[in-house]
């Protein structure tokens, strides 16, 4: 089994996904913010000032690490380099959190920088639940899998994806990271209703929620196509289903995530003072 | 009709290939703009992190010949690891190949040059020693000794004035005159300064790291130049930081 962690869980509370720009700010007044989330290939340098900001930040925040590069949906093998890399990232900051997600992104070595769709198979669940009992055994701790924004589907698929979710939770003792930005677009896009995938998602097994904002497009047939950018501010359809989800869920650590065209802090301090006022009569 | 990660992955690379059946929208029919979605996140993001990268480049091509030129980078050479932060490696060889810019010989070593201080921008951190040692040495133990440099130190040789052109393009500096120069990159806090040597300069810098001594480096400068000057280029590297320990035998 896992080794038992010393870990500090992330506060039920407000956190943002933390930018370089903001480490003035944050450090002289985090306002709302009590932990900060950083993208783990960003770190994985030897030193300089990525490092050393993070470990001042780490003295002060719970920091949630969230993978972007790992391809837990891959057809191929991990990279074991790539995962190797990030056991030395976790093992010296010692994050309260590690997630990933549910996509692919590396084949045959090239890595595509995107989170792309997998096909929800017993052959993809088998696959995803061997790649992440490697990512929690070379970590020692369990991880979180984040629900995907995805744009289309897979002729192939055999079950929905909130079913896919539950067994690979069933299957590895993983939990789950709800992204309700993802739910919105995914749910629109795929022409479903997203308070039913709500109702249908394993609530229990969620550590951690993110919010972030969306483009709006139409496809070329005119049905609406929302991509997820995380350059704009959270829109209200998905701050109203936030705002059912913790009060059916319960309170859980919250993520404002902007990584494009990426605001003042002022700005992205008030999203996550959002997501705190609605946190806070669920907490009573 | 299933679609595996082979056909996704050259699908998202060549536009002109068709979606692979089986990918579809809610009402069944094959996905093409949903698709391109998938295309778009993919070239767009990979060719900012190279404009990211190469932002002289950039700038000496004009930001709408770069997005040109990642985009057949990218295709040509999608990164082979999830580090983002280090995409392009393969950038100085993809421009000395690249037809419309060959007439712009200065731009592969200007990319090295880029490369170089990404490089310098993250590696390990390196405490220099007080440079009132170096005065207080003795000649014979100064020539004799080895030096241990930092691990932000870079040295990009050029027969093009790449420290010049790097300085024009992001600060003031004057404009370049054409000759041979090397740029060193040094870290003395977390930024990367650059500082042009001659190609004596270059050699002296060059047989420290290889583990000479201060005596063989110094013979090395004067065997390409006779009236070599240490002083600029030993006030670099220690203003830079760039000396960490000396080693005596």
């Amino acid at each position: 089994m896992l080794d038992a962690t010393t870990h500090d869980a992330l506060p039920l509370a407000s956190g943002v996904g933390y930018k370089p720009q903001h480490f003035s700010d944050i450090v002289a007044d985090p306002g709302p913010v009590r932990w900060l989330e950083i993208h783990a290939e960003n770190y994985m340098g030897d030193g300089g000032r990525p490092i050393a900001q993070l470990r001042h930040l780490a003295e002060r925040f719970p920091i949630s690490v969230h993978g972007v590069g790992l391809s837990i949906g891959g057809e191929g093998t991990l990279d074991t380099d790539h995962l190797a890399r990030l056991r030395h990232l976790v093992d010296w900051l010692k994050p309260a959190s590690f997630s990933e997600h549910l996509a692919w992104s590396t084949h045959d070595t090239a890595f595509l920088n995107d989170l792309l769709p997998l096909p929800y198979t017993e052959a993809t669940l088998t696959r995803v639940a061997e790649h992440i009992d490697q990512v929690q055994e070379t970590l020692g701790r369990e991880m979180l899998l984040e629900n995907p924004s995805t744009y289309l589907a897979f002729a192939e698929s055999e079950m929905a994806e909130t079913d896919f979710l539950r067994e690979v939770t069933r299957r590895t003792g993983c939990g789950l990271l709800l992204d309700i930005n993802n739910v919105f677009v995914s749910c629109t896009n795929q022409k479903l209703n997203p308070r039913d995938y709500i109702a249908n998602f394993p609530l229990d097994l969620v550590g951690e929620v993110h919010l972030g904002g969306h483009d709006a497009q139409e496809d070329e047939h005119g049905a609406p196509l929302l991509i997820d950018s995380h350059g704009t501010e959270v829109v209200d359809p998905v701050w109203t289903l936030y705002a059912e989800t913790v009060v059916a869920m319960g309170p859980r650590p919250t993520l404002v995530e902007w990584d494009n065209d990426v605001p003042d802090w002022p700005v992205l301090a008030a999203e996550a003072e959002r997501a705190a006022r609605i946190l806070a009569p669920v907490l009573q | 009709m299933n679609v595996d990660q082979t056909q996704f992955r050259a699908a998202v690379l060549d536009p002109a290939r068709t979606v692979p059946d089986g990918l579809i929208d809610p009402e069944g029919r094959r996905a093409g703009k949903r698709f391109d979605v998938y295309r778009n996140n993919v070239v767009v993001s990979l060719s900012k992190a190279l404009a990211e990268a190469f932002p002289v480049i950039c700038k000496l091509i004009g930001d709408s010949n770069f997005s040109i030129l990642a985009g057949h980078f990218v295709r040509q050479h999608p990164p082979e690891s999830p580090l983002i932060a280090f995409y392009g490696s393969a950038m100085p060889e993809f421009l000395a190949g690249f037809e419309p810019l060959r007439n712009l010989g200065y731009l592969p070593d200007v990319a090295r040059l880029e490369l170089a201080l990404r490089e310098s921008y993250h590696a390990a951190d390196g405490t220099s020693f007080d440079p009132v040692i170096l005065q207080d040495l003795p000649p014979e133990r100064l020539l004799a000794a080895r030096f241990t440099l930092a691990p932000a130190l870079r040295l990009v040789s050029s027969d093009w004035p790449i420290a010049a052109i790097w300085h024009f393009n992001t600060t003031d500096g004057p404009k370049p005159e054409m000759t041979q120069e090397a740029a060193l990159v040094t870290r003395p806090g977390f930024d990367p300064v650059v500082t042009a040597l001659s190609p004596a300069g270059a050699a002296f810098v060059e047989a420290l790291t290889s583990g000479e001594t201060f005596g063989t480096a110094v013979e090395a400068a004067t065997a390409i130049d006779p009236e070599f000057d240490l002083t600029p280029t030993l006030g670099a590297l220690v203003s830079g930081g760039a000396l960490t320990a000396i080693i005596e035998d």
